[in-house]
C-alpha cells in the first residue's frame, strides 16, 4: 500500500514540472531541506508524520552512521535517525 | 474502593521513569495486563493532607511513546486507561521534555482531546535553560489550557507543585470540556463523518469529547495493525472515511497530525524563544558516531559489557553455587538419608540455586543497558551497528540482547525489551537461544579433550581445540540470523523492520533510577520467570530420581556391607566411594529418565548417540552444563566436571554392545552440533514464556529447535559416516 500526501493541502506551492525530484536520502551531509511528500507505507509514513516529520517541516542532514546507514536528521530541536532506504521514499525542496 | 487512577504518560527519553519513581518512592508493582509484552509499573503516591480526603492515587508508569495511536495491544494501554472499557484513568501527568518540546507536546495534545483532566510536567528546564531557551510556562499554559508544572527530576524541585496540580486536577467535577480541541477543516470533517457515525453506534462514549477523541484514534491506528477489540464497523468507517479524503486528493493522516501540529507551533511561537543548538551533544557525536572514532568506541563498549557479562558475574555466581552446595550439606548433614532430604537438597534448593545463579548476569546487564540507555549511548548503538542488524533483517536495538545471549540466555531475553515492535522483539527472542550461551562452553570442552587432540595445531595458526570452539560459535551466530530472517518470513510474517530511532541528547544518568531499575528486573525475573524455572527443576529432579528400587537398595547394602567386613582403612574408603557412584549410575539408569534415555536410543543412534548419552540429553534440560555432571553419573564417576580426567577416560573407552567406540571425531561433532542448536534449557523457556506472556512461544521455541537440532545433527553424522570422515 502506497501512502500519497501531496501538495492538494496547500502546504506547498505545486512544483514546475521541468524540476528534479530530490530525495532526502540525496541531501548531502549539513544540508537543510523542506519536505515535500512522504511516498512510504502507511504504517511507517505514520510514525514519521506523529514525530512531526510533515510535508513543510524543515529537516537538515546531520550526519551518516558509520557504516554508511542510516542517516541522522535534525528536526523540531530534536534528533532522529531513519534508513536511507526510508529517506529515499521522502521528496524535499533543497533550502538554498 | 480503589484509588484513583493517575496515567504518567510521556515520549521516551522525557525524564518519565525519574519522576515516577520520585512521586512513587520506587515502590512499585509490574501492573497485570494480560496478553502485553512490557507490562507498565504501577505505584501508590500518598496525597497527604491534601484537600477533600483524598488520601492516595495509584500510578500507572505507561511505556515510554511519542504517540496515542497504536499498532500493538502494548501500545493501546494508554488509550484504553483513556478511552477504553475498562478502568479508566482519572487524571493523567503527561511528562515533556522542554528541549524537544513540540514533539512532546503532540502526545499531550492527544491526551488533552480526550478530555481526561491533565497536568504537564515540563523536564530538562535546567539543560534547556542553560542552552539558552527562554520559555514562558504561563503563556503555555495558557495556550494550552492546562496547568504547565516545572520539575527538576535530580533535584526533586517542582514536585510539590506537581503533586498540588495533580490534587486539582482530581477534584470532583473538572471532567469539563478540554479547553483545547484541533480544529479540522471542514472537508476533514466531512471526511471523518464514516467514523463518527460507527464510534456513536459501537462504543457509547459518554461524551461529544470523548467521541471525537475516539474518531481521531481510530483514524490514526486503525490499519496495519494487531489491535484486538476494534469493533468491525469502526475499521470498515476508518477504510472508507481514507477513500473520501483520498477522492479529494488528500490523506487523512497527514490532514489530521498536521492540523495538531499547526496548533502546537502556534502555541509555540507565543510562548517560545528561538531553539538553541544543543552544543555538548553535538562534541561527544562528533566522536561517538565518527566513522572511525565511533566504530572503535563501540567495539571497545560492546567488548567490555560482553566480557563483564562472561566473567564478572563469575565470582557471584561461584559464591551462588558453593551456598548452594553449602546448603545441600547441611541437609544432608542434619536429616536422614532418604527420599526427603533428597527432595530438599537436590530438588528444592538445586532449584532456587538453579533460579538465583541467574541474577548476578541480569542485575549486571541492566545495570549496563539502564547506564547506556540513560546517557543516551544506547541508541547510538542502534545507530552504528544498524547496517550490520538491518543486513540480516533485524533492528539495530537487537544487537545488545543478541550480543548478551552469548554469555546467556536469560537475561539476553530480557533484554529485548528495549525493542518496541512486538515481533521484531519475538523474533529477536526466539532466534537469540541459539547464540552460544557460556553453559554450552563445558560441553565442547570435554568433547575436545575426548576426542581431538585439543593441542595439536592446525594451519599452522591454531589449535585443534580452537578451530573446533571456532567453528561452533560461528554455526550459533549462522543459526541465530537465519533462524530471525526465517521467521519473519513464516512464522511471524512481517515486513523489514524499519528504523525510526530517536538519538536523545546526551545526559547524566541518575544512580538511583539505575539501582531502581536492576530491582525491578531482578525482582520480576525472580517472581515470575522464578518460580516456573524452580517447579521445572524439581520435576526433572523426580523424573531422574524414581522410582527408587528396593531391589537396587538391597544389592548395594549388601555390597557395602561386604566391603566393610574384609576392608579397613582407606581402603575401605575407596570402595564405599565406588559403591556410592555405582548406585548412583543405577538409579539413574533405573529412573523415569533413564528408562526414557534408553527408550530414545533407536531415535538417537542415527545421530551417533546411544542411551547413556540420552541420559545426559535429558538432565543437561535443567542447564547444558549439568550435562557433563550427568555423564559422569551415568558412567558411576562422582563429582565430574568438563576437566575430569577419569570422565574423560571412560568417555574415550566407552564402546556401542558391538565394540564400536562411543566417541569419535563424528560423533563428538554430532554431540556439539545438537547442542548448538537444541533448546536445552528450561531457563530459557521460562523467561520466554513470562516475556511473551504465554506458553505458546515457548512451546514453539523448543519444538522448532529440537527438531532443527535432531535434523542437521542426523544429516552431519550420516553424511560423515557415509564419507567415512571422522570415524
Amino acid at each position: 500500500m502506497q501512502f500519497m500526501t501531496d501538495v492538494a493541502l496547500g502546504i506547498l506551492p505545486a512544483r514546475p514540472a521541468a524540476v528534479r525530484v530530490v530525495r532526502l536520502a540525496e541531501v548531502a551531509v549539513g544540508r537543510l531541506a523542506v519536505v515535500r511528500r512522504l511516498t512510504l507505507p502507511r504504517a511507517i509514513a505514520r510514525r514519521l508524520l506523529e514525530l512531526g516529520l510533515l510535508p513543510g517541516t524543515q529537516v537538515r542532514v546531520v550526519r551518516r552512521a558509520p557504516l554508511g546507514d542510516p542517516i541522522e536528521l535534525r528536526l523540531r530541536n530534536y534528533s532522529l535517525s531513519i534508513r536511507r532506504h526510508e529517506a529515499a521514499l521522502i521528496e524535499v525542496d533543497i533550502v538554498p | 474502593m480503589s484509588p484513583p487512577l493517575v496515567l504518567l504518560a510521556g515520549n521516551p527519553n522525557s525524564g518519565k521513569t525519574t519522576l515516577f519513581n520520585r512521586l512513587t518512592g520506587s515502590r512499585a508493582k509490574v501492573a497485570n495486563y494480560p496478553g502485553v509484552t512490557v507490562s507498565p509499573f504501577s505505584g501508590i503516591l500518598r496525597l497527604e493532607g491534601v484537600g477533600l480526603g483524598l488520601r492516595e492515587v495509584e500510578i500507572l508508569d505507561l511505556p515510554g511513546t511519542y504517540s496515542l495511536s497504536a499498532r500493538s495491544p502494548d501500545e493501546q494501554i494508554a488509550a484504553d486507561a483513556l478511552l477504553g472499557q475498562g478502568r479508566r484513568a482519572d487524571a493523567v501527568v503527561v511528562v515533556s521534555d522542554a528541549t524537544a518540546l513540540a514533539r512532546n507536546l503532540y502526545l499531550a495534545l492527544q491526551v488533552l482531546e480526550t478530555g481526561v483532566p491533565t497536568v504537564i510536567a515540563l523536564t530538562m528546564m535546567d539543560e534547556a535553560r542553560a542552552a539558552g531557551l527562554t520559555l514562558d510556562t504561563a503563556r503555555l499554559s495558557e495556550g494550552l489550557g492546562v496547568d504547565v508544572v516545572e520539575v527538576v527530576a535530580s533535584t526533586g524541585e517542582g514536585h510539590d507543585r506537581l503533586v498540588a496540580a495533580l490534587s486539582a486536577a482530581l477534584a470532583p467535577g473538572t471532567l469539563r470540556p478540554p479547553r483545547v480541541q484541533t480544529p479540522l477543516a471542514s472537508e476533514v470533517e466531512e471526511d471523518l463523518a464514516p467514523i463518527k457515525a460507527a464510534v456513536a453506534s459501537t462504543l457509547s462514549p459518554r461524551s461529544e469529547t470523548e467521541a471525537r477523541a475516539f474518531v481521531l484514534w481510530a483514524a490514526l491506528s486503525v490499519g496495519d495493525d494487531e489491535l484486538a477489540g476494534v469493533p468491525a464497523a469502526v475499521r470498515s468507517a476508518v477504510a472508507s472515511a481514507r477513500d473520501r479524503a483520498q477522492q479529494r486528493g488528500a490523506d487523512l493522516d497527514l490532514a489530521i497530525v498536521d492540523s495538531r501540529y499547526r496548533l502546537i507551533d502556534g502555541v509555540l511561537s507565543g510562548a517560545c524563544g528561538p531553539v538553541p543548538v544543543n552544543r555538548r551533544t553535538e562534541r561527544i557525536d562528533a566522536v561517538l558516531t565518527h566513522p572511525v572514532a565511533g566504530l572503535v568506541v563501540f567495539v571497545v563498549v560492546m567488548l567490555g559489557v560482553f566480557q563483564a557479562l562472561f566473567s564478572g558475574a563469575e565470582p557471584a555466581v561461584e559464591l551462588i553455587e558453593s551456598a548452594v552446595a553449602v546448603v545441600q550439606g547441611l541437609i544432608s548433614a542434619s536429616l536422614p538419608e532418604g527420599p526427603l532430604a533428597s527432595l530438599l537438597s537436590q530438588g528444592v534448593v538445586a532449584g532456587v540455586g538453579n533460579v538465583v545463579v541467574f541474577v548476578p548476569q541480569i542485575a549486571l546487564l541492566f545495570l549496563f543497558i539502564g547506564f547506556l540507555e540513560d546517557c543516551g549511548y544506547l541508541a547510538r548503538v542502534a545507530f552504528v551497528i544498524d547496517r550490520v542488524m538491518g543486513g540480516v533483517g533485524l533492528h539495530g536495538k537487537a544487537f545488545v540482547p543478541m550480543l548478551s545471549g552469548f554469555a546467556c540466555a536469560i537475561p539476553a531475553v530480557m533484554a529485548t525489551r528495549t525493542i518496541e515492535s512486538r515481533k521484531d522483539r519475538l523474533i529477536t527472542m526466539l532466534a537469540l537461544p541459539f547464540t552460544s550461551c557460556s553453559a554450552r562452553l563445558p560441553i565442547y570442552l570435554l568433547v575436545v579433550a575426548t576426542v581431538f587432540h585439543g593441542d595439536a595445531p592446525v594451519f599452522g595458526l591454531l589449535s585443534t581445540g580452537a578451530l573446533v570452539l571456532l567453528s561452533m560459535y560461528s554455526l550459533s551466530v549462522i543459526a541465530a540470523l537465519a533462524a530471525a530472517a526465517v521467521l519473519r518470513r513464516t512464522v511471524l510474517k512481517a515486513p523489514r523492520p524499519t528504523l525510526i530511532l530517536e538519538l536523545p541528547p546526551y545526559r547524566r544518568p541518575l544512580l538511583r533510577n539505575l539501582v531502581v531499575n536492576v530491582w525491578q528486573q531482578v525482582r520480576a525475573f525472580l517472581v515470575d520467570a522464578g518460580t516456573v524455572i524452580l517447579s521445572l527443576t524439581i520435576l526433572l529432579w523426580v523424573l531422574l530420581s524414581y522410582p527408587r528400587l528396593s531391589e537396587t537398595t538391597e544389592v548395594f547394602a549388601a555390597q557395602q556391607a561386604a566391603a566393610a567386613a574384609t576392608l579397613s582403612g582407606e581402603a575401605l574408603d575407596t570402595r564405599l566411594t565406588e559403591i556410592a557412584s555405582a548406585e548412583a549410575g543405577q538409579r539413574l539408569r533405573e529412573s523415569v529418565a533413564g528408562r526414557v534415555g534408553h527408550a530414545l536410543e533407536p531415535v538417537l543412534e542415527p545421530l551417533g548417540f546411544d542411551w547413556r548419552i540420552g541420559i545426559g540429553i535429558l538432565g543437561a534440560f535443567a542447564a547444558r552444563e549439568v550435562f557433563v555432571s550427568t555423564l559422569g553419573i551415568v558412567f558411576d564417576i562422582a563429582d565430574a566436571d568438563e576437566n575430569n580426567q577419569s570422565l574423560r577416560e571412560a568417555l574415550k573407552h566407552a564402546t556401542w554392545p558391538d565394540g564400536r567406540p562411543l566417541f569419535t571425531p563424528l560423533s563428538g561433532v554430532c554431540l556439539m552440533v545438537f547442542f548448538v542448536l537444541a533448546c536445552q534449557c528450561m531457563s530459557t523457556l521460562g523467561v520466554v514464556a513470562r516475556e511473551s506472556r504465554s506458553w505458546k512461544w515457548p512451546a514453539f521455541l523448543f519444538t522448532y529447535m529440537t527438531v532443527l537440532a535432531y535434523v542437521v545433527t542426523l544429516i552431519v553424522y550420516q553424511t560423515g559416516r557415509i564419507l567415512g570422515i571422522g570415524l
